[in-house]
């Protein structure tokens, strides 16, 4: 540039856009703060959803739960898209490198027969129970109000279409790319006695009409009871008879679990502390979902780990609960 | 054990195309209720083709990089007071429209693609609206990142989602999209994926990014083309959709036709506002309208309905008026603009001698015709100190809601009128396009939200123009408005530039 | 016959790929506009990974393509080895 500018003529007019300046004061805003708040539409459409005459294009109506403002949900991660993506770049990379090195130095090889056979009844049919919470989340997404909690929602979903893939790259490790470890995890969740239960549940959820009933059902109590079960106790049985060598394969969902936790809870603490109305929903909705899942997931967790396990992953969805203010 | 290896194609079928499955406990048509409605046949989803084969860790990597990028640039062009070297402050204007008009379009995609990626029952069209989705999220927030420094110079770019929502002009681009996600999930592939993404966006992405570049405007550039990568991935989901319909029963033929030829015709309605960016907004020139609408849309489209001709599917009904309308579309919108301009949220301007010599250049059979003497004598006016404006309120047509100001395209002295009456009222239009599309859905468009109207039924507060501005739409009115000559923006960036 | 396109961003990598497109389809327009490059031709272009390796020195992957692609027109088909663009195939 070659013009000379005197400093003082070029103070901004503004600090950020009127909207953040209305909620925050006109001071610089940070990215996310730009990239969230107001962004979504939030009056005069033009025609009502001829799928849903019954509401508006973006309807706060399509939830029980109400709020003064929808962008009370904020994330804790402030993710944006170029954020999150970065985030889960830095993850993935790491994900890669851990597959490269169990795959070059043939770690399943190492596996024995029951640590195998037990991978893949046990963890490759979770790719199906994934394929339901991306539905799920994206169902939140889609139908959900305010770009706070609905791009949280879509970050959701779409890390549960990676970790589908990656569960599934699990099972391509386990047969050697020919496919028939994901076969065989297919059948048993559409047979096996142990995953029906679970897999009537996913079907009911996907079913579930009111978006915050099955953020509670997936996100909280699902999410909460699988996770503690798979990737904290699983994961120490495997550590202890053998089968340490798979933490590499599951350490992106690891990170994963502890990051959106995060943000599960922050959504949760949020609608409950808005109203009381808000709290005996989302207790009604917990204690609902825990009682059904708890059933689903008893014979699959006696099998996997035995018979202390479900009361161990109860325990901690009701440590969940309480923090949140909802047991 | 030696693992065999995996193509791309097989690898992405295992990970990804299996996971759904038969229901045993639940009625699907439940979890999946809106794949019947509209007409169209689905019998086997799985001969779905995959466009790309991006798997979600391969979507992280690549995004991520991308996003690298361009953020770098964006902390760099603020960091350098980028806005300085943009070509001339009118330029900032197209920037203005683009937050108001399109940024909120891009978000009302990544809501109607998470809708689509709920709700096919086909797991690989449903991923492929998904990754949409949230290439859809990346475009609007790049938009607001990158305008995000502009808006701390410029006036107008402020309350652009508040806007959005309200103002006359804007509820073209924002019925456009409520009405493609309010149809069927079949109807918003085509008109978005197929007739939009693949068909139009061309024309408002390359020209007009194009354009930022030879305006000195690196943010946009870069976020433009940046979107446009992932742009090339959405317009071949739009082919693969239009295919994958065609294939799958000879009873969608003709419901396919009837949408591509009401998108292609709400889609050129909506790229006349582009129309008028590139050829009066664009103070450095890369290509006029008519030049672009050639390439991206005569070339280019013609290709495209010729390899569709074997499924039965012609060229969009209205195609050959756009030819005619080529001509004229872009003087007739800036012309709106510069009338009703006391009521934009951008300023308007008379194009300068070396800008009307290029104008009567590219339309050498229209320009000097038509066009130019209504400039000649608009400059004759302001030079006396009576620059007009219309100080009543436009009519708008019952379909794409732009002012009644198209002339018929043989007769380019005589305004288009049409009309119909349904249920004893009588709706106007502007053309014969967006009267067809009208007539086949009445009770869809007759819901519209008409800005004019609502004004008038004192929905938008009031009593005078001035005041809607003010209160109901929260403009600056004195600074976002007007003529570019005596705002705020010319006087600061004459500051800055040490011009007295 | 129809005409096949594809735009690539102006900036380094592109110049090797277009160096590649260049050899292995040698009927193709190359239009160089502010900031970006767009290659057109006649019924068929295709981008081979083997040509870019050779011509940029290094691993690349197909799907690397899309960091620089800005659009592209015709019938789509992008496997491990490369990416082609068609009409009527």
């Amino acid at each position: 540039m070659t013009i000379e500018i005197k400093t003082s003529t070029l103070e901004p007019v503004r600090q950020t856009y009127a909207n953040i300046a209305r909620r925050f004061g006109d001071k610089p805003a940070t990215r996310y703060q730009e990239a969230t708040y107001d962004v979504q539409a939030e009056t005069n459409f033009h025609y009502r959803p001829l799928w849903q005459p019954q509401h508006e294009l973006n309807d706060k109506g399509r939830t029980a739960i109400q709020m003064e403002d929808w962008y009370a949900f904020r994330d804790p991660r402030q993710y944006y898209y170029g954020a999150y993506v970065g985030q889960r770049a830095r993850m993935q990379e790491n994900a890669e490198n851990n597959y490269a090195f169990f795959e070059k130095r043939n770690l399943a090889d190492r596996l024995g027969d029951g640590i195998r056979a037990g991978l893949i009844r046990f963890l490759v049919p979770l790719r199906h129970v994934e394929h339901a919470a991306n539905l799920n989340n994206m169902y939140g997404t889609a139908y959900g109000y305010g770009t706070a909690i609905t791009q949280a929602m879509l970050y959701d979903g779409m890390d549960r279409l990676g970790i589908a893939q990656y569960f599934s790259r699990i099972g391509l490790i386990l047969d050697g790319n020919s496919g028939e470890a994901l076969i065989e995890a297919k059948r048993a969740w559409m047979e096996d006695p142990l995953w029906q239960g679970l897999r009537a549940l996913c079907e009911e959820t996907l079913v579930t009409r009111d978006w915050f009933e099955l953020f509670v059902a997936q996100d909280l109590v699902l999410d909460s009871l699988i996770g503690q079960l798979v990737y904290d106790q699983y994961d120490a049985w495997l550590a202890d008879n053998g089968g340490q060598d798979v933490a590499m394969l599951t350490e992106f969902m690891q990170e994963w679990r502890k990051d959106r936790t995060r943000w599960v809870d922050a959504v949760l603490k949020t609608a409950a502390a808005e109203s009381d109305d808000n709290r005996a929903l989302l207790r009604d909705w917990a204690a609902k979902w825990r009682g059904k899942a708890a059933e689903a997931l008893s014979p699959l967790a006696r099998e996997m780990l035995g018979e202390e396990a479900l009361e161990q992953a109860l325990a901690e969805l009701e440590k969940r609960m309480a923090k949140a203010g909802i047991n | 054990m030696a693992a065999k290896k995996l193509n791309i194609k097989d690898k992405y079928r295992l990970l990804t195309r299996d996971l759904d499955w038969e229901f045993s406990y639940q009625d699907r048509k439940e979890a999946f209720p809106y794949e019947e409605f509209e007409g169209i046949k689905i019998t086997d989803w799985s001969k779905w083709e995959d466009p790309f084969r991006l798997t979600m860790d391969a979507y992280w990597k690549y995004q991520a990089e991308k996003e690298k990028k361009l953020y770098a640039i964006f902390d760099a062009f603020a960091q350098n007071n980028g806005h300085l070297n943009i070509s001339d402050p009118r330029y900032a204007n197209a920037l203005k429209i683009f937050l108001t008009g399109v940024s909120p379009l891009e978000y009302q995609a990544f809501q109607g693609f998470a809708h689509t990626g709920r709700q096919f029952g086909g797991v690989g069209a449903r991923i492929a609206c998904q990754m949409q989705s949230i290439d859809e999220l990346r475009h609007v927030q790049t938009q607001i990142h990158a305008m995000s420094h502009y808006n701390k110079f410029f006036d107008g770019f402020q309350d652009w989602s508040h806007m959005h929502d309200r103002v006359w002009y804007l509820s073209v681009p924002k019925s456009f999209f409520d009405d493609a996600r309010s149809a069927g999930p079949f109807e918003y592939l085509v008109a978005i994926s197929f007739s939009f993404e693949y068909v139009l966006t061309n024309l408002l992405f390359v020209p007009f990014m194009s354009g930022a570049a030879y305006n000195g405007d690196m943010a946009t550039v870069t976020f433009g083309f940046s979107a446009q990568s992932d742009e090339a991935r959405h317009m071949t989901l739009g082919l693969e959709v239009i295919k994958f319909l065609l294939e799958q029963h000879e009873d969608n033929v003709p419901i396919v036709q009837k949408w591509i030829d009401k998108w292609f015709w709400r889609g050129t309605r909506l790229l006349s506002i582009v129309a008028m960016m590139m050829d009066y907004m664009l103070p450095n020139k890369v290509m006029s309208w008519k030049e672009a609408w050639e390439v991206y849309f005569e070339e280019a489209g013609g290709s495209l309905f010729k390899d569709l001709a074997r499924y039965g599917i012609r060229m969009p009904k209205y195609a050959e008026t756009t030819e005619k309308e080529k001509e004229h579309v872009s003087h007739q919108a800036w012309w709106i603009f510069y009338n009703y301009g006391q009521a934009a949220g951008f300023h308007t301007w008379i194009p300068t001698d070396k800008e009307l010599d290029w104008l009567s250049e590219k339309y050498p059979e229209t320009f000097d015709k038509y066009y130019r003497p209504r400039w000649e004598l608009a400059r004759q006016m302001e030079a006396e100190g009576k620059r007009f404006y219309n100080p009543g309120l436009p009519q708008l047509c019952n379909c794409c809601q732009i002012p009644m100001g198209f002339t018929e395209m043989d007769d380019p002295t005589q305004i288009a009128y049409r009309q119909t009456v349904y249920n004893g009222e009588r709706y106007h239009f502007c053309s014969d396009g967006c009267h067809d599309i009208f007539v086949d859905e009445p009770e869809k468009y007759v819901q519209s939200w008409l800005p004019v109207h609502q004004i008038f039924q004192g929905n938008c507060g009031g009593p005078g123009v001035e005041d809607v501005l003010r209160d109901y739409y929260r403009m600056n009115v004195g600074a976002d408005n007007l003529d570019i000559k005596g705002s705020p923006d010319e006087q600061r960036w004459n500051a800055w530039k040490g011009v007295a | 016959m129809s005409k096949v396109y594809l735009a690539l961003q102006d900036n380094d990598l592109s110049r090797y790929i277009v160096e590649a497109i260049e050899e292995d389809n040698p009927s193709v327009t190359v239009n160089y506009q502010p900031a970006m490059i767009r290659i057109e031709n006649e019924g068929r272009l295709v981008v081979r990974r083997e040509t870019v390796e050779e011509k940029l020195g290094r691993d690349w992957d197909v799907q690397e393509l899309h960091l620089n692609l800005i659009t592209l027109g015709g019938n789509v088909d992008e496997d491990d080895d490369e990416l082609s663009l068609s009409w009527n195939r």
